[in-house]
């Protein structure tokens, strides 16, 4: 650098000429221009902008002029170097984009290939039926009531107005407990319904009573395509006062038209179970024929047999002596009670052509009922 | 009880155009399951035939005789010229009247008929045997007609070929419906008919010269009719349309007296016997069996009677279990087999249900007569039936009946049933209105009188009647379930799900998330469950609920873990190419009580006390509620993204912590012990803070993988979910979430190969204080650089105030103070250090 010469004519500077700065100016624009890579832009930026540039080292004269000149110089070539600038920014965000273009289109994967690291889990299908019966009656402001699955025969039986001798103790094919001493007189069964439950909760509280008992069930039944030995229910109970054969019936057409639709008939038709009276069974119609299938053998249907109705559940108002067993004041309250059986109801609402299916465990039937049905 | 139209036409003018579903419709709707409707003969095609044998020629040379005839069928040929048909059957001879299908007809198959050419003669048609027209299959033989019917009458409306049969599964409370009346009864009421009552007969009173009865057991035998017959031709046959009746009704016709009273039976209701009068010997006696006698009944079992079976007897001994099935010593006779029956007691009886039921029980004799008395029969009609059944003897079979008529009734007190009028109403949620419930009730057969409260005496075929409840259903149920309208009740508010309940979904939820499929098994298993997962002898898991009647011997006891049937169907799915798997299972499994009893049998007519309660419960076994996972092959499966892991030990531990943190409770690990697990792989799961053991977790034994044919290293876990959470969870406390800078400090510290991570890690977490944020254990490592029988482990510490930006004078105290811990309590040396 030379020292600050006041004697100096700024004319005199051959690099504060504005032919020169402009001509320093036009070079570097041109050189950005024709920079066609972002090294290349690199390399101009520093020919023309660096220390060594042409611009650089004219600025550097200004220092050496005489004051008056200073103000004209300093405009001239800040002029220039802010072209020059603007130039390179230019470029700078053109090449930029250029190679973030392609360097993106570089990087592209193929979307398609399948990322099924985390194993598949899933809740089998009569578990989430339950819930979700459960959830219907829950809000409608019942509550979930639960009992033992090996139980006292009293309850499961005698209390509900099957006596010993009772003619439809043998409808329903019981696995008995051994006794301590080995015989079957243990007065202990596995339950063949969830009504003990319902037993229980009149025994333990007060009406108003509405509950809703889910649970595991057992009879003598070997396993085929639409029997098994261990099944599922739902049972309801309301015992309340004036509760009628009309607000059972109401209830059910809720329940069946929040689990199946409103668009199948209901068929109620009288019945005989010994806690209730009256007793009934309620058909659906069948959501795969329809009907059409009655009488006209050249459209046999296999869901219904044919027969056009499916049988959902039984159901009644509850035996006044079912109320007496349990504590229950029959002359003030009555109620109702009713109960599905699970497996059915699977195999109607989803298409589910055989039982065993649902009991062998065999993960590739449960997998697509996934967490909630 | 199967109903053929036909026959029901004859009590109930039913529409003529009603088919057997219209009829089946309305019977449903009246309470009555009807299972099916048969078509019988439906497919069948005349021109269907008698025909009388002309001749008979025996060819020979073939295989199997062949007989080529000639048949006269009439006019029905259209020549009037003998029909020639080659036949098979070789129980019939000339002059047999026999049943022939002519060309164009089809039989049931449908097995259309034409003329053809075989064993070397022309048959333009066939001789018929029962089976091939669809009248049953007991027959293998042709049909051989009784002689008075003339060549080419009709043999579809002689046979009654065509019909339509009602199956209907009778309910306990509508023994009735076991008959003919019974199922014309209803069908009167559901078209609104009136019916032609068969029991409605002229019977003789009875009088003194009967024969002699007597029953000792008025409790067991209300009612003992007896009528004699003589003069029975021996080699009488049913007659066409009574065989037809039974066949269709599902009963084989077997000779003629035994057909009669089966007939009658279905057609009133009332079981009858009928004895060999010349085979009793002296006197019938009505009594309850002694200890040590027997009996040889008809289906020539001989029996050890109880003392409570109730008897008929003759000076000789027990000659039937009453109601239930007659003996071999007084049976009628088959003529065939030397001098056939003529003379015969008939006996229409009523016996105490409990006590047939009872008999028929234990002897496991389920007749039909047993069938119908376990449900009630009804005490009036005995003497129709025995009537009736005389009447058909002396018709059919030329007997004469005797004057004597015994007739033996217990007093039965009138029942009559006091009911408010308006109970149907209050019942149902209706108005009926009181005339509709007495003009229902007087359908159903009963007397009714009263206005706002009725006195209403039921009828005598429907003992199920007992209550004024009984009495509304009836009402309900003839008005039409559909005519009932539908309301909701007016609920309270409810709670909701309780907490367990929500603790049990949520457990579901969570493993289902994390990869797990629930199955549901069976609970049933047997001692060799035990031997595969190598309990020792004296494994509390051994003691067992019994089941007296199993479905499989084998698998007689319930179980005490979840194990077996989970790894069943582990093995299931594996030998179904389910290869990489990870199963749950949630339910109960069975744990006798230290002290076992016997449950109570309270009586039901009020409450039971609260000791009998407790004796009830305490009968029960112990059921708490389980939840277990098994795994095998890959729990991360391999791909383009790199290496997978098998699932191990360390997938069931985790297993267990997922359960706990889904019930809110938090679980301490520690090193365990149990079958069927690999000693030194398996977990015991602990409620942090407690002792209180909930489960196991790890890799199975590998004896036990091999037992059970599963793969290698193959890992399980089970807990008991009412012990983790009978504490209940604890409400959640929201942290103080610091926005002050994080110090980050690397510790690994060498400790015996014996030393519980879990432990280590506890002790740095006391040691390091408050102001720990997290701590995560990165590196487990042994080699030589950490000497043998030792193992590094590898811990980044989380440090972080909520009040300031920790110095690093403060971090280093914290992790210092964290080491120290860990060296006091473990032994463990700073690596590096
Ligand atoms: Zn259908």
């Amino acid at each position: 650098m030379s020292a600050p010469n006041k004697s100096y004519d700024p004319v005199e500077v051959e690099a504060l000429k504005p032919e020169v700065v402009e001509q320093a100016r036009d070079e570097a624009i041109a050189a950005f221009a024709a920079a066609g890579t972002l090294d290349e832009l690199k390399q101009a930026k520093v020919a023309h902008t660096g220390d060594r540039s042409p611009l650089s080292l004219a600025n550097r004269e200004i220092g050496a002029l005489p004051p008056h000149a200073k103000a004209a110089a300093g405009k001239l070539i800040g002029q220039a170097r802010g072209a020059v600038n603007q130039a390179l920014a230019k470029r700078q965000a053109e090449l930029e984009a250029e190679r973030d273009a392609r360097v993106l289109v570089e990087e592209a994967v193929d979307v398609t290939l399948p990322f099924d690291r985390a194993p598949r889990g899933a809740r089998h299908p009569l578990t989430t039926m339950a819930e979700r019966i459960e959830d219907t009656f829950v809000a409608m402001g019942y509550q979930v009531a639960e009992g033992p699955e090996v139980e006292a025969e009293w309850l499961n039986f005698d209390a509900l107005n099957l006596g010993p001798d009772h003619p439809a103790r043998s409808m329903q094919d019981t696995f008995f407990v051994q006794a301590p001493d080995g015989s079957a007189d243990s007065g202990v069964v596995l339950r063949t319904q969830t009504s003990p439950v319902q037993a229980r909760t009149m025994l333990d509280r007060e009406p108003p009573i509405y509950v809703i008992c889910p649970g595991r069930v057992y009879r003598t039944d070997e396993l085929d395509a639409t029997h098994t030995p261990v099944f599922r229910q739902v049972e309801g109970l309301a015992v309340d006062e004036g509760i009628t054969f009309a607000d059972l019936k109401g209830t059910i057409e809720v329940l069946v038209e929040k689990l199946i639709g409103d668009h199948l008939e209901l068929r109620w038709r009288p019945s005989y179970f010994p806690f209730t009276e009256p007793s009934a069974e309620v058909d659906l119609q069948c959501f795969v024929c329809l009907g059409a299938s009655v009488g006209n053998p050249d459209r046999p249907c296999r869901t219904c047999s044919s027969e056009g109705w499916i049988e959902l559940g039984g159901c009644g108002v509850v035996n006044p002596r079912v109320l007496v067993a349990c504590g229950v004041d029959p002359n003030r309250y009555s109620g109702f009670a009713f109960g599905l059986g699970l497996e059915r109801i699977l195999m109607n609402r989803h298409n589910v052509a055989d039982m065993r299916d649902m009991v062998e465990g065999d993960v590739r039937f449960t997998l697509p009922f996934g967490m909630e049905i | 009880m199967r109903v053929p139209l036909s026959w029901l036409r004859e009590y109930v003018d039913l529409p003529a155009g009603a088919t057997g579903r219209d009829v089946a419709e309305r019977l449903v709707r009246a309470g009555l399951e009807v299972e099916t409707v048969e078509q019988i003969g439906a497919d069948l095609k005349g021109p269907l035939v008698v025909g009388e044998v002309l001749s008979i020629e025996e060819l020979t040379g073939f295989k199997k005789p062949i007989r080529h005839c000639f048949v006269n069928v009439g006019a029905a040929n259209g020549t009037g010229e003998p029909q020639e048909i080659v036949c098979g059957a070789t129980n019939f001879a000339v002059g047999d009247k026999v049943v022939v299908v002519l060309p164009g007809a089809v039989l049931p198959g449908p097995f259309p008929i034409a003329a053809r050419q075989t064993y070397g003669h022309t048959s333009a048609g066939m001789i018929c045997s029962a089976r091939e027209l669809g009248m049953g299959d007991e027959h293998n033989g042709i049909i051989v007609l009784p002689p008075e019917y003339e060549p080419g009458t009709d043999a579809v409306e002689l046979l009654q070929l065509v019909d339509e049969v009602l199956d209907i599964a009778v309910t306990p409370d509508r023994g009735y419906c076991l008959s003919m009346r019974g199922v014309a009864r209803e069908a009167a009421a559901a078209y609104g008919l009136p019916l032609a009552d068969p029991a409605l007969l002229d019977v003789p009173p009875a009088n003194s010269f009967g024969y002699l009865v007597k029953v000792n057991d008025p409790a067991g035998c209300d009612r003992f009719v007896a009528r004699t017959v003589v003069g029975v031709d021996p080699n009488a046959k049913s007659p066409l349309w009574l065989q037809r009746r039974l066949q269709k009704s599902g009963i084989r016709p077997i000779s003629l007296t035994v057909d009669i009273t089966n007939y009658v039976m279905l057609e009133v209701g009332q079981p009858l016997h009928a004895y060999d009068k010349q085979r009793v010997n002296g006197p019938i006696t009505v009594r309850r069996a002694e200890q040590g006698e027997t009996l040889t009944t008809l289906d020539g079992v001989e029996r050890k009677l109880a003392a409570e079976d109730l008897l008929i007897c003759d000076n000789s001994g027990p000659i039937g279990l009453a109601g239930v099935m007659g003996g071999a010593s007084t049976e009628i006779l088959d003529p065939a087999a030397g001098p056939g029956t003529t003379e015969v007691i008939i006996e229409a009886a009523h016996f105490d249900p409990v006590a047939i039921a009872r008999t028929a029980k234990r002897h496991k004799l389920p007749s039909e007569a047993s069938k119908r008395f376990e449900r009630g029969v009804d005490p009036e009609a005995a003497r129709a039936a025995a009537q009736r059944a005389v009447d058909l003897l002396v018709l059919i079979a030329g007997g004469t009946d005797e004057a004597g008529v015994t007739d033996i009734a217990a007093p039965h007190p009138v029942r009559t049933i006091t009911i408010a009028a308006d109970l149907p109403d209050r019942v149902a949620g209706t108005a009926y209105g009181r005339e509709t419930v007495t003009r229902r009730l007087q359908e159903v057969g009963c007397s009714v009188a009263g206005a706002d409260v009725l006195e209403v005496t039921p009828p005598t075929w429907r003992p199920d009647l007992t209550d004024p409840y009984d009495l509304a259903e009836e009402v309900i149920r003839l008005e039409g379930y559909d005519n009932v309208p539908a309301r909701m009740p007016n609920v309270p508010p409810g709670k909701g799900l309780t907490e367990g309940q929500r603790i049990n979904r949520r457990i579901g939820v969570a493993l289902a998330a994390a990869g797990y499929v629930e199955v549901n098994n069976y609970p049933f298993l047997g001692e060799t469950a035990w031997d595969a997962l190598g309990l020792e002898a004296d494994d509390r898991r051994r003691r067992t609920v019994k089941l007296v009647n199993p479905l499989n011997d084998e698998e007689p006891a319930l179980r005490t873990t979840l194990l077996p049937g989970l790894l069943g169907a582990l093995r299931r799915n594996i030998g179904r190419g389910n290869t990489d798997l990870a199963i749950y299972e949630t339910g109960t499994v069975f744990l006798p009580k230290d002290e076992l009893s016997v449950a109570p049998r309270p009586a039901v007519d009020h409450r039971p006390s609260a000791e009998e309660l407790a004796e009830l419960d305490a009968a029960l076994p112990d059921q708490p509620r389980r939840i277990a996972v098994a795994l095998a092959g890959e729990r991360l499966p391999s791909g383009w993204w790199g290496k997978g892991s098998e699932a191990s030990w360390a997938d069931a531990v985790e297993a267990a912590r997922t359960v706990a943190r889904a019930a809110g409770v938090e679980l301490t690990v520690r090193q365990g012990q149990l079958a069927p697990w690999h000693p030194g792989r398996c977990a015991e799961l602990v409620v942090a803070g407690t002792d209180r053991v909930v489960g196991h977790a790890g890799e199975l034994h590998p004896r036990v993988v091999k037992a059970l044919g599963l793969p290698a290293r193959s890992a399980a876990m089970e807990i008991d979910v009412d012990l983790l959470t009978a504490d209940g969870a604890e409400r959640v406390s929201g942290p103080t979430v610091s926005g002050f800078p994080v110090a980050t400090q690397d510790v690994a510290l060498i400790v015996d190969t014996a030393v519980p991570a879990a432990d280590v890690e506890a002790a740095l977490r006391a040691g390091a204080g408050e102001l720990l944020e997290a701590l995560r254990l990165f590196d487990v490592f042994t080699g030589e650089q950490v000497g043998e029988g030792k193992k590094s482990l590898a811990y980044a510490l989380r440090f972080r105030a909520v009040d300031r930006t920790l110095t690093a004078d403060e971090a280093t105290a914290a992790r210092e103070a964290a080491v120290a811990e860990a060296v006091a309590r473990t032994g463990a040396v700073l690596r590096g250090a």
